[in-house]
């Protein structure tokens, strides 16, 4: 494990550590997360879906090379761009996109919307659409699991824009205190909204953060699926060991607008080419599977399924009926 | 096989944009993510996508072309690899895992007698009531500041650490935005903590996590996720300590759905609604009173004793007049009461013990009786729970009314800490006899 932390620190990945069947399925999860956010902007484009509706293109390694080294039954809890973070913990496509459309076969019954969705048998906790605050609630989550002296962890996702609430030191110093099993995972997309993060911040390294309260960090490449792998191996099993929180400052890169009525002009089109065609997540990993002999059929059959799923995804959100009336008076507080 | 590619909305606002240009042509091939235009409103300029891969057959639109409606064909693709779209296969909602509800109990009775009591003060009410609950169901912890070494700031969890240990009782940074976000979030994964505030007015450093996280995460969940959590301690002025010290929040939380809200009087109050808030499957704020702390009241030592949330109790039977009041301002009006007696006038004296459910059908059933209405509160009028209840009543009996209701309510100016002027503006006895004999 120590090896792996150097060689990530060297900005190398040992891709021996992943094998192949899982370098796939890394592949498919990440084409599905990108597949369902293109057509959730169709979506959206048409009017089918309201409100707010923030895209992860560009992110998907994160969450996926995340929930590759996590475990059953470890939490996940992020913020409002949560649609990869729940394809990624397992929760159906059908479910997310029906909630996008406001629908009944949502997850939360149409009543939460893109932002706020959870799914308590995928250990899913949303979903928030504050800001930081999911850092506070991620902490309760491993709180629960300190308190009830499982081995579980909870994955706690949040954006460079967020690492500068209040809350997020306040939870830092709790969870050093009590040596809670939670991982922060700093998703650094370069842009709080519209703030380039060296705008926003004073601290140019955001993995040591945490180093006042002696929460060790690193740096990771999140356009690398496989690094991401690695660090999550290393900090989850931290986590499970009692030793307390670790940190992950990921370094990523959302393509599209921080919404989808966002036009990005702070940045320039040659900035979000150059990712795109340098240090794209997914067609990272397709490289290092057609080097290891990978063939085009396996990449098609996979493309092929990913869009029938996205496909029928977006047509049950359109099919399935809006919430009975009744529903607006319902779930308001657990009865009995 | 063709693929439209429609005019995108950019907003939920949107109906209409222009077309600015064009990044490809007839005959190139896209790719999914590709940018194929750029259109324009008159907020932002934003790029088209392509969706789907194949080869463009058509620009149905010009660049430059203003005013193109939302859902507009604007191109045409075709060929690549778009598949046949499968049949809509109806299915039902991912079935909600159903919220399990703690501990089955018989529903407290309100009026039900629990016979033999004891003088008690209200601290040792509260902490009774944390040790009971907390020896029946290991779920239960207390957080706070000061609430473990120190035997908490007003020494309502005295020996709680000595019985429970440091894992249930667990003193906090002086961070309540920080520890309050735990809490809720143990709370939605299943614990059930007290989160003591020194006092309420340190809560709103955590008023985000009360309201939006464990508010509302059971309604945006649908139904999936219950917030299983009380947090308790004092509310409203104490003795001089200042206007950042002295405010009572009730109608701002009662104000919530989704949040219940308590405030108890008497050492059976407190004892009976704080065993009944801890085992509420809902997010329960529980308003106490540093002045009660000490005060002695006979309270029942039924083991079994608890009392229901949402009921309101007369404290004292009357004819000619209802008085409203929750919290200290029900020794108040009980005072109130007494002088008025020895001039003839009989006052029914309720207790609201609950603010968020509404106790209203025994406030109303007692106005059906004397016809007048005087409410009770320690906060400011505006938008107070006088207030609402005076609305309620309006609603509920107005041809019963003989008289305008009237507010009895701390003075609209923040609490000075001068002791003249603090007695001033906090409600006396003597308010309330005013106020009763203007309409009887």
């Amino acid at each position: 494990m120590a090896q792996a932390a150097e060689s990530r620190k060297r900005g190398k990945t040992k891709d021996a550590s992943v094998n192949q069947p899982q370098l796939l399925d890394a592949y498919r999860t990440m084409l599905l997360i990108r597949r369902f956010e293109e057509k959730a902007g169709q979506l959206y484009g048409m009017g089918l879906i309201g409100g707010f509706c923030h895209l992860y293109i560009g992110q998907e390694a994160v969450v996926t090379g995340m929930q590759m080294a996590a475990g059953e039954g470890d939490q996940v809890i992020t913020s409002y761009r949560d649609h990869g973070h729940m394809l990624a913990a397992g929760m159906e496509a059908r479910g997310v996109m029906a909630e996008l459309t406001g629908r009944s076969g949502g997850y939360s019954r149409g009543k939460g919307g893109s932002m706020h969705m959870f799914s308590k048998e995928r250990n899913f906790f949303g979903g928030h659409g504050i800001v930081g605050a999911q850092v506070s609630l991620g902490n309760g989550l491993a709180f629960s699991n300190w308190y009830r002296g499982n081995d579980r962890v909870s994955l706690t996702y949040f954006g460079d824009g967020a690492s500068n609430q209040g809350q997020v030191y306040e939870s830092f110093n709790l969870a050093a205190m009590l040596k809670l099993p939670v991982v922060f995972i700093i998703e650094n997309n370069k842009y709080g909204m519209g703030t380039a993060v060296d705008r926003a911040s004073a601290s140019h390294d955001l993995s040591k953060n945490g180093a006042p309260w002696g929460i060790p960090g690193i740096k990771v490449d999140g356009m690398d699926v496989v690094a991401v792998r690695e660090a999550a191996d290393l900090a989850i099993s931290t986590c499970r060991a009692g030793k307390g929180p670790y940190l992950l400052e990921v370094e990523t890169y959302r393509y599209r607008g921080h919404s989808m009525s966002d036009p990005a002009r702070y940045r320039t089109r040659e900035e979000v080419q150059a990712m795109r065609t340098q240090h794209d997540c997914i067609e990272n990993v397709r490289h290092k599977l057609e080097a290891i002999g990978v063939e085009e059929a396996a990449f098609r059959a996979i493309d092929d399924e990913v869009k029938g799923i996205v496909q029928d995804a977006a047509d049950f959100a359109q099919t399935s009926p809006e919430p009975d009336e009744a529903e607006l008076w319902t779930d308001i507080l657990v009865e009995g | 096989m063709a693929t439209q590619i429609l005019m995108p909305a950019l907003s939920p606002t949107m109906t209409e944009g222009k077309l600015a240009r064009w990044l490809k042509a007839v005959g190139d091939s896209v790719k999914a993510g590709d940018v194929i235009a750029e259109i324009e409103t008159d907020k932002a300029t934003m790029e088209v996508e392509a969706v789907d891969e194949g080869t463009i057959t058509a620009l149905l639109i010009p660049e430059g072309t203003e005013g193109v409606a939302v859902n507009t064909p604007i191109a045409e693709l075709s060929g690549g690899t778009e598949m046949a779209r499968p049949a809509p296969v109806p299915m039902a909602a991912p079935a909600p895992a159903p919220v399990v509800v703690a501990a089955p109990v018989a529903a407290p009775v309100a009026d039900k007698d629990w016979g033999e009591t004891k003088p008690t003060t209200v601290r040792e009410a509260l902490r009774d009531a944390m040790a009971l609950e907390m020896r029946r169901d290991g779920d239960v912890f207390l957080l706070g500041e000061e609430v473990a070494q120190y035997q908490g700031a007003y020494k309502i969890s005295q020996g709680l650490l000595d019985e429970f240990g440091a894992k249930r009782v667990i003193d906090t940074p002086i961070t309540e935005h920080g520890f309050a976000g735990m809490a809720v979030g143990a709370a939605l994964n299943g614990l059930k903590p007290i989160v003591e505030f020194m006092t309420f007015n340190f809560a709103m450093q955590a008023m985000d996590h009360i309201i939006n996280s464990a508010a509302k995460t059971l309604y945006m969940s649908g139904g999936q996720m219950g917030c299983p959590i009380v947090f308790r301690g004092p509310n409203g002025a104490a003795s001089r300590v200042g206007a950042q010290h002295s405010q009572c929040y009730a109608s701002w939380y009662a104000h919530v759905p989704g949040l219940k809200v308590v405030a108890p009087w008497s050492s059976a109050d407190s004892k009976g609604l704080l065993r009944a808030a801890i085992r509420d499957p809902n997010p329960i704020i529980f308003l106490e009173n540093e002045i009660l702390y000490g005060q002695t009241f006979d309270c029942p030592v039924d083991e079994d004793f608890i009392l229901p949330i949402g009921k309101a109790k007369i404290e004292r039977a009357g004819s000619h007049v209802t008085i409203v009041a929750f919290s200290i301002m029900v020794g108040v009006a009980m005072e109130a009461a007494k002088v008025l007696a020895e001039q003839g006038i009989e006052a029914e004296v309720i207790n609201l013990r609950s603010l968020r459910p509404l106790d209203i059908d025994t406030v109303v059933a007692s106005v059906k009786k004397t016809n007048r209405l005087v409410t009770i509160e320690e906060g400011w009028p505006f938008a107070g729970i006088g207030a609402e209840v005076v609305m309620q009543v309006i609603e509920g009996a107005f041809d019963w009314l003989d008289a305008p209701p009237v507010r009895v309510h701390g003075k609209d100016v923040p609490l000075p800490y001068a002791a003249n002027l603090e007695k001033l503006a906090l409600p006396q006895p003597s308010w309330v006899v005013e106020a009763v004999k203007k309409i009887v």
